[in-house]
């Protein structure tokens, strides 16, 4: 049995773990209908199928130029993994999401982004290349210049153009591995809102919201900002961790227990606007010193619903979700607010120019009917929902939020990806 | 001061985890394997990771004839063998060795025939430095026969009987003998099994095997909960034994 990191929904499956080329061609031709797998972090069906090949096995590095920051790498290859050889070098992931297990592979399909997409954009522009295994078995070098519409539909393709196998990633000088941190408190959305146009030049930005605050203190939030310190080193972290050890019950995460620990939250900091000399493993990754932390949702599991809007909806569409969220009491632990520039050539990557919010809805009967009213005010606002956290979202909704999704088919039929390479999610968003 | 350290059988799944783990110290590996593309792309890998240097000889510990020659290469390469490990293995199909003699032998002769071969040839070695760890990678499936894979079980089994010997003997050389004994590890080699709970994942087993080399152990049962398990299993009278479908 296997979910995504969700645990919603759980499918019997079959996966193949191949460890050299012809493994591969070999798993491909076995399989009818699979889908690529790295470390499963994909909150939804996007990464689920009856059959799917592993990439855990093809998770070797290729070349490091140390000199001028160039990483070649296979697909299964961690990001936690590459932090660990490029850290102590002076070089850091030039984007990357809020945890570092993910693989190479993972951050191409899902052309992840991070707290500084307002300045530096998606995981993608800075792969130089990848190459792929297509659904007959041939491997594809493609790039911006070679194949450009291969390479286009698969970053942020969600693995439906073919196998990534391998890529090149152009590394991010930094100055230490410490990050000057400012927290700011902000009441209100507006005054968060007006945070973010304060701060657009800030390398990294994100807020996290208090989704059950309502009334006045709607949007309640504790603004981050982060710049890379000059100072520290380049150590890595403790690999120390806790562990939730059992699924949890779910009436653990209640609307008292989370309001409670919100407000613990938000009222930890004392002053109105608080600077700290963090390592960049709290500052990124929070959440992966809790191994297991989906456990935390319950037997059913969770999923998370990230959104974006286009900056002319900015406040008002953003209060309008919200309100909604805060009414129906199911919001859960501190969402996360991040403002995002422009939108890349890609045709299914997630951010456009805009705000984007996430945050994590324990699975219950009603939820559906909630999920599906964001979504039509989403779509209203000519915003859209990320695939990487989806697994409810509806066929006519998708091709509402992603107008290029024909040229993504025709692109997937045009490489044969079609006949092969198939997951729950691509079968009910009509891919 | 950096290691050196030698592997047999380096492709495996956990052999490739503890390899990574000593490049990532900056030791030097001396990689020994059968497919010559695997071991070059690990070669390469280890190298980011850290390794001083990676020395790759491809071989098939099958043929029992070349090991004189391996040995030897291996000696003049690193001087001094910090840890040798060997991981090398096959797991036959029970249903197939059954019937089929030549298949049965020919397990025997890659899990256990050429382990004690190279490890008749290490000790020489070994007993030349008067230091080091010889890390053997066997199996839980040694400690006692049962119908559904005796004849991989009986082959690990022979290994570990060695082994105590072996370890009784370099004892007195200051040398340690570590028998490594994995539960159900998440590899290719078991691809076609449906895995639950008790299954782990070979970096998981290769930081046993860290530290079990490190502390000097004898015997070291990955994940820990296996010793529990044998040791109930072990303990069954052979008459109950026998009429158990395990």
């Amino acid at each position: 049995m296997v979910s995504g990191w969700g645990r919603y929904p759980f499918i019997e499956a079959t996966m193949l773990n191949p460890a050299s080329l012809d493994e591969f061609r070999q798993a491909l031709s076995r399989q009818k209908h699979c889908i690529a797998r790295g470390l499963g972090r994909s909150y939804g069906d996007s990464a689920l199928a009856n059959e799917m090949i592993s990439l855990r096995r093809m998770d070797h590095f290729i070349a490091f130029d140390a000199k001028n920051g160039i990483l070649s790498c296979e697909a299964g290859v961690s990001l936690s993994d590459i932090l660990k050889v490029i850290v102590p070098q002076g070089w850091f992931l030039p984007v990357t999401p809020g945890t570092k297990y993910v693989t190479f592979g993972g951050a191409v399909a899902s052309d992840v982004h991070g707290k500084n997409h307002h300045i530096e954009g998606c995981f993608s522009e800075f792969v130089q290349s990848l190459t792929l295994m297509l659904s007959d078995g041939s491997l594809c070098e493609c790039s911006r210049d070679n194949n450009p519409a291969l390479f286009h539909a698969t970053c942020g393709g969600m693995g439906l153009t073919g196998l990534i196998l391998r890529g090149t990633l152009v590394l991010k000088k930094m100055s230490s591995a410490y990050i000057h941190q400012v927290m700011i408190k902000a009441d209100n959305l507006d005054a968060v809102f007006s945070l973010f146009e304060q701060n657009a030049a800030s390398t990294y930005s994100v807020a996290w919201i208090d989704c059950l605050a309502k009334g006045k203190t709607l949007g309640r939030s504790l603004f981050m900002l982060g710049e890379h310190s000059q100072e520290g080193g380049y150590l890595l972290p403790p690999e120390k961790h806790l562990t939730v050890p059992l699924v949890m019950p779910a009436t653990l995460l209640n609307s008292y227990s989370i309001a409670a620990f919100n407000a613990l939250y938000f009222h930890r900091q004392r002053q109105k606007e608080q600077h700290r000399f963090v390592h960049y493993h709290p500052f990124f990754y929070p959440l992966d010193s809790l191994l297991h932390w989906n456990r935390l949702y319950g037997k059913k599991g969770f999923t998370q619903y990230q959104c974006v809007l286009p900056k002319a909806a900015g406040l008002l569409g953003m209060k309008e979700i919200l309100k909604k969220i805060t009414l129906s009491r199911r919001g859960s632990f501190l969402s996360v607010l991040k403002s995002c520039g422009p939108h890349n050539q890609n045709h299914l990557s997630f951010p456009i120019e805009g705000y984007s919010l996430a945050l994590d809805f324990k699975i219950e009967p009603e939820l559906f009917d909630l999920l599906n009213e964001l979504d039509s005010i989403v779509a209203e606002y000519q915003g859209r929902v990320y695939l990487t956290k989806d697994v409810r979202l509806s066929e006519a909704m998708f091709k509402r939020m992603y107008p290029r999704w024909e040229e993504f088919l025709a692109i997937r039929i045009r490489y044969g990806a079609d006949q092969k390479f198939h997951s729950y999610q691509s079968d009910r968003l009509g891919l | 001061m950096s290691k050196n350290i030698l592997i047999i059988g380096a492709t495996s799944a956990i052999a490739t985890a503890v390899a990574r783990q000593y490049a990532a110290q900056g030791a030097t590996l001396y990689l020994v394997a059968r497919n010559e593309e695997k071991v070059q792309v690990l070669s390469n890998d280890l190298r980011i990771r850290g390794a001083k240097d990676v020395i790759s000889k491809i071989a098939d510990v099958d043929f029992l004839d070349q090991h004189e020659a391996i040995v030897k290469n291996i000696c003049v390469e690193l001087k001094q063998i910090d840890i040798a490990l060997i991981a090398h293995g096959v797991l036959p199909d029970q249903k197939q060795v059954e019937n089929d003699v030549g298949a049965t032998l020919k397990s025997f002769n890659t899990n256990a025939l050429s382990t004690i071969s190279l490890l008749t040839l290490l000790a020489h070695q070994f007993v030349r430095q008067q230091q080091g760890v010889i890390a053997v990678i066997t199996s839980v499936a040694g400690d006692r026969g049962r119908q559904s894979n005796y004849v991989y079980g009986a082959s690990k089994s022979m290994v570990s009987t060695f082994l105590q010997g072996l370890r009784n003997r370099l004892f007195f050389h200051h040398v340690k003998v570590l028998d490594i004994k994995p539960g159900f590890v998440d590899t290719p080699m078991v691809a076609h099994l449906k895995k639950s709970a008790l299954w782990a994942q070979p970096e998981k087993v290769a930081k046993d095997i860290l530290y079990a080399i490190d502390k000097k152990k004898d015997i070291l049962y990955t994940p820990f909960f296996w010793r529990y398990i044998m040791l109930i299993i072990k303990n069954i009278p052979e008459c109950l034994f026998k009429q158990l479908k395990l």
